[in-house]
């Protein structure tokens, strides 16, 4: 097993990540057996916890327990909103930085992050069973340049070689497609959209030949499963009053306690219809005992999930596209668990894009460990080249490439358009198709343009039964919209004399943007350039 | 894609025309994650063309195949001794053999005995060998499955390898003629494996140093080894029909067990105070050692030999300076001497000059007086210091003139008079 691991460190938790020698990647659990570790520290006396055992702290030391401080990394105490939390450490001012008052003492926001790593390295570290030697950690697309270096900084000072940074959408979509090498041969548009505890992230990313360019990022900074536990706490809490007469909202211990049961009665619920709670002497010394329903828990959470559902059509609005233009959405972060939330993005898109989701589809890989195992993919790449080359290859004249913006293709004998390289591909490129054709043949390479084609089908005749009477108006006709690329203007004519049935055609772009066009049929073989 | 191409219109001419060019690209940073990019960023940095690029990617997969491709890797056909081994006594057959895995023994690794093991069940499982040899042919089968067991479980492959004699490398024998470390090395590296810690220091070469050598003997003088002797246990029955005996039996496992370690450690300690014996670097280090006491002592007298020459030298300088500076003195005193007898000599003389002046002027023509001026001449002299006597002989020098010398000795009288120093009235004649 190799010594570099990925990391995904969130606000809400940190996960690990190692790849085997087979490219099997095992995501890493704590020694408490948590995969998903809280990224919390929490500090009773003179210890610290770390962790879901920290997270438990929120109840009795609210004070001196530290949570969601990732995006405060290497930020300045003017530019965050200090009231973000109010159940657990608020962020205060130490010369400018941000920082926590905890009992007598102070810990700046850099030491916290630091100590968070050195945790998460430990837990990799006694499941490795040798020193980490670099790690890939990821970041959220809107990091500035300032918050990368100084997490870089901060990992590099917590014993944890940064190899390199990734986005964590592009590391959520390299775990989804590696783990079927066809993916990465399709040119397809990804929605990634993840759902974090306190903030969802959405990015549109476009796969050309294996390469992932993002079109467009969204960001909501208030938006995320907390916001279901708040839903859900406050659907408790009405409960409970009207039962025993008794305000848990006042007690700011109870509410910490119906919290932390409403979040694992809100994981239950992803996976079961219906779902218990039960806490001791939750209030005036009343114990509270109830059961839910996932319909019930789908309708107190509604205006949060739609929102959630909504957002991913936000960031397609943004790249410029249509919800029809998207052919996968890929959900990560604890949230996309929900089966409402699936359900919900999948009825924005239309039937023909495909929601990966673990509710829709059993097999595909845990959503909140999609980031951890796209880390430690990367991690285990690039772990045999050494630091220069891995500087040398993150340099933006490589990094920064061009992109056609409109597919190009060849017209087929029907007039339509055959798409080769689709639009957003990077280039330098090479691409071959196989087509048919006899004797002489004209290969046109053309540009495409976009057109939106409309189908309607009638719904069917429901054949007459008694029922009659009773059929709805909602019958009407269906309009399904989908994209059809049509001959636009025209490139290049080639022709080719004497083909034996099959014809490859290799459209080729240097990276000065010269396209070559090469035809190729048993072994008469044409060539041109523009 | 099953798309036809359309067929050459009548009237095309030429081969190729272009049209137009690419709608204008838009640069955009691509994610650099994934195999894709990292062969991009290679081609880019490299300056491969797609060609050539293709060619090195193609020549990398055939070699990963290849490697992975090892038919040869374990021996095919036992013996036919270990073929007809009895199962009942697996414990004492060389379960290595079984698995076809002698090339790699303690050696193999835990992928190495899987394989070996699903080949070896292939060609030994008593499905495949039912029509030949009748159905109590699966003795070896049995076999095989054993050492599977035994190879697999950690602790149970340590009591083995700690009783495979197979995998033993005898010393060389004592008093016999060979190279030290080409006879010593492999049985040093066999023993190695019995390690608790790793890694085991190298025997090395002649050319070690000492503090290499001293760490080699250090290490396999306090050897920490996990060899143990369970392997050779006396089978213990069941206490169903006597728990005395079962007891009895596993008193005298345990003791046989520690007798055997002890002899073990034994063993080894004895070979490798033969080999540090025979080690011809320890020699050459005692040498060098020897020599080096030597050449200390050497210097140490060198020291003291060094200081008594230097204060031989030093005593013989200082009585040179001592000579010289006493020689100096006299020749100082004597020119001292020459001096002030020079001086005496030129005061004489002055004097002289100064009393014949009087007389070479026929005492101013008044030779009656001649006692009286004398008298004053010489009371005057007498008063005189140095200097007054040579400004007098100076101005008296070559003067001829009775008056001027007259009129000098008033003067001069004048002056010796009212310095006080002689009372007036002792002269008579250079009065007024």
């Amino acid at each position: 097993m190799s010594a570099v691991i990925g990391i995904a460190f969130g606000n809400t938790s940190s996960s690990i990540a190692v790849a085997n020698v087979d490219g099997k990647v095992d995501v890493i659990a704590n020694p408490d057996g948590d995969r998903a570790i809280s990224s919390t520290l929490s500090y009773v006396g003179e210890d610290e916890y770390h962790g879901n055992q920290a997270l438990s702290q929120l109840v009795r030391n609210p004070d001196s327990t530290i949570i969601n401080f990732r995006d405060f990394v290497g930020l300045s105490y003017s530019e965050i909103d200090a009231e973000t939390s109010n159940h657990s450490a608020l962020p205060i001012d130490i010369n400018g930085q941000i920082g926590y008052q905890i009992n007598d003492k102070k810990i700046t926001i850099d030491e916290v992050v630091k100590r968070n790593l050195k945790q998460v390295k430990l837990a990799a570290e006694d499941y490795i069973g040798k020193p980490i030697e670099g790690v890939v950690l990821t970041v959220p697309t809107n990091f500035t340049d300032a918050q990368n270096s100084s997490l870089k900084k901060i990992s590099n000072d917590a014993g944890l070689k940064v190899l390199q940074l990734i986005s964590e959408p592009s590391a959520a979509l390299l775990a989804h497609l590696s783990a079927d090498e066809e993916r990465f041969q399709k040119d397809k548009l990804y929605v990634v959209a993840d759902f974090g505890g306190i903030r969802s992230d959405a990015a549109v990313i476009a796969v050309r030949s294996g390469i992932l360019t993002v079109l467009a990022t969204a960001h909501d900074l208030g938006l995320g499963g907390e916001k279901l536990d708040d839903a859900l706490a406050e659907f408790f809490a009405k409960e409970f009053e009207k039962k025993y007469k008794s305000n848990p909202r006042n007690n700011r211990k109870a509410m910490a306690k119906l919290k932390a049961a409403c979040i694992i009665t809100k994981k239950t619920l992803s996976n079961v219809q219906s779902s218990t709670i039960s806490i001791d002497s939750l209030s005036d010394g009343y114990d509270f005992h109830s059961t839910i329903n996932r319909l019930r828990y789908e309708l107190v959470t509604r205006d949060v999930l739609s929102k959630m559902a909504a957002f991913t059509e936000i960031v397609v609005k943004k790249a410029g596209l249509e919800t029809i233009d998207i052919d996968e959405v890929l959900l990560a972060g604890g949230v996309s668990h929900t089966p409402k939330l699936a359900s919900n993005i999948q009825f924005l898109f239309p039937e023909s894009t495909v929601v990966i989701a673990p509710s829709l589809d059993t097999k595909v890989i845990d959503p909140s460990e999609l980031l951890c195992r796209g880390a430690a993919l990367q991690a285990s790449m690039i772990e045999t080249f050494d630091d220069s080359e891995i500087e040398e290859a993150f340099k933006p004249h490589i990094v920064n490439t061009q992109h056609i913006q409109k597919p190009i293709g060849v017209r087929s004998v029907d007039g339509s358009f055959i798409e080769i390289l689709p639009k957003e591909t990077a280039y330098p490129i090479r691409k071959t198709v196989l087509l048919k054709g006899k004797g002489d043949v004209l290969i046109e390479v053309y540009e495409g343009d976009r057109t939106v084609k409309e189908t309607t089908i009638e719904p069917e005749k429901q054949s007459g039964d008694e029922d009659d009477e009773e059929e709805y108006s909602d019958e009407e006709p269906e309009t399904i919209r989908e994209v059809v690329y049509v001959p636009g203007e025209k490139l290049a004519d080639l022709a080719l004399k004497g083909a034996n049935g099959e014809v490859e055609v290799i459209l080729d772009i240097n990276k000065d943007g010269k396209l070559t066009v090469s035809g190729r049929s048993g072994d008469v073989t044409v060539k041109g350039s523009i | 894609m099953s798309a036809v191409l359309p067929s050459l219109p009548s009237g095309f001419s030429g081969e190729f025309k272009g049209h137009k060019k690419i709608t204008t690209p838009l640069r955009r940073p691509v994610e650099p994650v994934g195999r894709y990019f990292l062969a991009h960023a290679s081609r880019t940095i490299r300056g491969h063309t797609w060609s050539e690029y293709e060619k090195t990617a193609a020549e990398k997969n055939v070699t990963k195949v290849q490697e992975s491709d090892q038919d040869d890797e374990f021996e095919q056909n036992q013996s036919e001794e270990l073929l007809s081994h009895d199962p009942r006594d697996w414990k004492t057959a060389d379960l290595y053999a079984v698995l076809g895995l002698t090339k790699y023994r303690y050696r193999a690794t835990e992928d190495q005995i899987r394989r070996a093991h699903r080949k070896a069940v292939l060609k030994h499982h008593p499905d495949k060998k039912g029509e030949s040899g009748g159905l109590d042919q699966d003795g070896f089968f049995k076999i095989i499955q054993k050492a599977y067991e035994t190879l697999l479980d950690p602790v149970k492959r340590r009591q083995f390898d700690s009783v495979d004699e197979e995998a033993d490398v005898a010393a060389p024998a004592a008093k016999g003629k060979y190279d030290f470390f080409e006879a010593w090395k492999p049985f040093f590296d066999s023993e190695a494996r019995f390690s608790n810690k790793k890694p085991v220091p190298e025997l090395g070469d002649i050319n070690s140093s000492q503090k290499e050598v001293d760490a080699f003997y250090s290490f396999w003088y306090n050897f920490d080894s996990w060899r143990s002797f369970e392997f050779l246990d006396e089978d213990v029955p069941d206490d169903t029909a006597n728990r005395d005996h079962k007891r009895y039996i596993e008193r005298k496992n345990v003791a046989a067990r520690k007798k055997k370690k002890t002899e073990d450690n034994k063993r080894l300690i004895e070979l490798v105070k033969r080999a540090s014996s025979e080690d011809p670097r320890i020699k050459l280090f005692k040498e060098a050692e020897k020599k080096e006491k030597e050449r200390k002592k050497w210097e140490r007298e060198a020291g003291s030999r060094k200081a008594a020459e230097e204060a031989a030298a030093k005593k013989a300088a200082e009585e040179k300076a001592k000579a010289e500076a006493e020689e100096q003195a006299k020749n100082l005193k004597e020119s001292s001497k020459k001096a002030k007898e020079a001086a005496k000599n030129a005061k004489k003389k002055n004097k002289r000059v100064v009393r014949n002046s009087v007389k070479d002027v026929n005492y101013f023509g008044q030779s009656d007086k001649a006692e009286i001026i004398d008298a004053d001449v010489d009371l005057l002299i007498e008063s005189f210091d140095d200097m007054k006597l040579s400004s007098v002989v100076s101005k008296l020098n070559g003067v001829t003139d009775p008056e001027v010398v007259k009129a000098t000795f008033i003067d001069v009288a004048k002056e010796i008079v009212d310095a006080g120093k002689l009372p007036a009235s002792s002269l008579k004649f250079f009065q007024n």
